[in-house]
């Protein structure tokens, strides 16, 4: 893989840093006027997901990470991986619990995922921003309540559970923004 | 298949009007001080040694010495002013290009417009009274602050940067949680410097514009050492709202003084393992000839027209930066 110069630093970039692949969110060139020239960035660790803060000297090069982003649907689950295909080219990934993590909870089958590959191998799993979902179980709420009055649990059928209006009820497929768990609206069938 | 836009300039015809006031205003406040407006070359055989400045150089073909010979664009018009200093011993300003070897980014192009100005027979605390009225003239700023480098820091770190140890400053350093790579080089000035940067600036000249003066003589090539605490130089620089707009000096006379600073310098680059700068040879027969008392300031001035219409990037107020010059 190419070194890239701290010139070339902008957002998107991947980067090698201890051994994980990064993603660079933000840099700022930093030069006082009598000073040392640095660049400073800030940093996701896309394995671990952990974002940070880190200084380069202006014109350093760092190892750029061999990661790419591909559509893959979701197929389904052996329960021990997690079956993708490529639509087009019908070609299969599996990517473990690891990979996929909290979002095992958003997963639905046929739905397109971003699948983030490091040398080739997936390192995380997104969901799309929205998916269908039908509700499990949840309280039967009062009839005629409308209002927006903090509403009540529902269990998905992924296990997932979110907040409903109360006027929601089991057996019911529902629209949740996957980005902040929150629920969005009904879904007709 | 698209027309690449890149021909296109980055500042809005509104922009480009700011900045042509700007110049007006600027004009206008050194006409009414009688301060000389000057244009000395942009292109001159001398440059500086200050070890993290670095000038553009080009080769020149056809001097009358019969050689080749190494022509540098200025980083500052500093040395050429002092000349006119030595010679004519009036207050001059200049408003020109100036060019510096380094990246471009949010607050920098290596390509920017500085004014320069000297005033004979002022100190480094009555140019900074300039300083505000103009800020006022230009920008509207009401008022402005001052406080020490030690101050500063003493405030915002508690830390004495001018007797507190080199381990001292690297304990603080590491409680400030600066994460350096493993290639970033870093001594007891750079420590100062990034401490700076990273806690100081974001804390000072938020409201008003602040000057920063008293700075370690370690970090002030050009100025005169302060006559009541030789650890400090007449150095100051100005900050407004997390940008460094100016630099200043009470400035140095001594002409064997600055020989030795400017081969300190090279000394320095030596072990940055940076090139070796030639000293200016003309300017130091300026200095040796005498220039008069006087206190000079060199300001960043497309950061006053970002910082006078709230431009975040310093693009917006280019006609052109340098990735589409």
């Amino acid at each position: 893989m190419a070194n890239f110069s701290t010139n070339e630093f902008k957002a998107g970039l991947k980067i090698m840093l201890d051994g994980e692949p990064c993603n660079i969110l933000e840099n700022e060139y930093v030069k006082p006027g009598k000073g040392q020239a640095f660049n400073r960035v800030k940093i996701r660790k896309l394995i671990s997901g952990k974002v940070l803060e880190k200084t380069f000297r202006s014109g350093e090069s760092v190892e750029g990470a061999d990661v790419m982003d591909t559509e893959l649907a979701y197929l389904y689950t052996d329960g021990e991986f997690y079956h993708f295909m490529n639509n087009e080219t019908f070609e299969q990934i599996a990517a473990d619990e690891k990979a996929v993590g909290e979002n095992i909870k958003w997963l639905v089958e046929n739905d397109v995922c971003t699948i983030t590959l490091w040398n080739g191998a997936p390192i995380t799993v997104s969901p799309p921003n929205f998916v269908e979902l039908e509700i499990t179980e949840t309280d039967p709420g009062l009839k005629g309540d409308t209002a927006g009055t903090g509403g009540k649990p529902a269990t998905l059928s992924t296990g997932a559970v979110v907040r409903v209006p109360l006027f929601v009820q089991t057996g019911e497929v529902i629209k949740v923004d996957t980005r902040t768990g929150e629920y969005v609206s009904r879904v007709q069938k | 298949m698209t027309t690449p836009d890149n021909w296109r300039p980055t500042a809005s015809l509104q922009a480009l009007r700011e900045r042509a006031q700007l110049y007006t205003g600027i004009r206008r406040f050194f006409a009414e001080r009688d301060v000389l407006e000057v244009d000395t070359p942009v292109l001159s055989h001398g440059t500086v040694t200050d070890v993290f400045i670095d000038g553009f150089s080009t080769n020149f073909a056809y001097s009358d010495s019969g050689h080749n010979e190494t022509l540098y664009l200025q980083t500052s018009p500093e040395f050429a002013l002092k000349r006119l200093l030595a010679s004519y011993q009036t207050s001059i300003y200049q408003l020109s290009k100036v060019f510096r070897h380094e990246g471009f980014g949010r607050l920098h192009n290596p390509e920017f417009t500085m004014l320069e100005w000297y005033r004979v027979g002022l100190d480094h605390h009555a140019l900074m009274d300039e300083i505000s009225d103009l800020l006022k003239a230009l920008i509207g700023a009401q008022q402005t602050e001052r406080m020490t480098y030690q101050q500063a820091f003493q405030k915002h770190l508690n830390l004495d940067p001018l007797s507190d140890s080199t381990q001292r400053i690297a304990e603080v350093f590491n409680d400030c949680n600066i994460d350096l790579s493993d290639e970033y080089p870093i001594d007891h000035d750079g420590m100062l410097q990034l401490l700076f940067s990273y806690e100081i600036e974001p804390r000072i000249g938020q409201q008003y514009p602040c000057f920063i003066y008293d700075y370690p003589a370690s970090q002030s090539s050009l100025a005169k050492i302060n006559v009541d605490d030789p650890r400090v130089a007449d150095r100051f620089e100005l900050y407004f709202k997390g940008t460094e707009l100016a630099n200043g000096f009470h400035e140095l006379q001594d002409a064997a003084e600055q020989r030795k600073r400017f081969e300190h310098d090279n000394r320095l680059r030596r072990t940055f393992r940076f090139e070796e700068k030639p000293l200016d040879e003309r300017f130091l027969a300026a200095l040796e000839a005498g220039i008069p008392a006087c206190a000079g300031v060199a300001m960043g001035i497309d950061r006053i027209l970002m910082l006078k219409h709230g431009y975040t990037h310093i693009e917006q107020v280019l006609a052109f930066p340098v990735n589409r010059a």
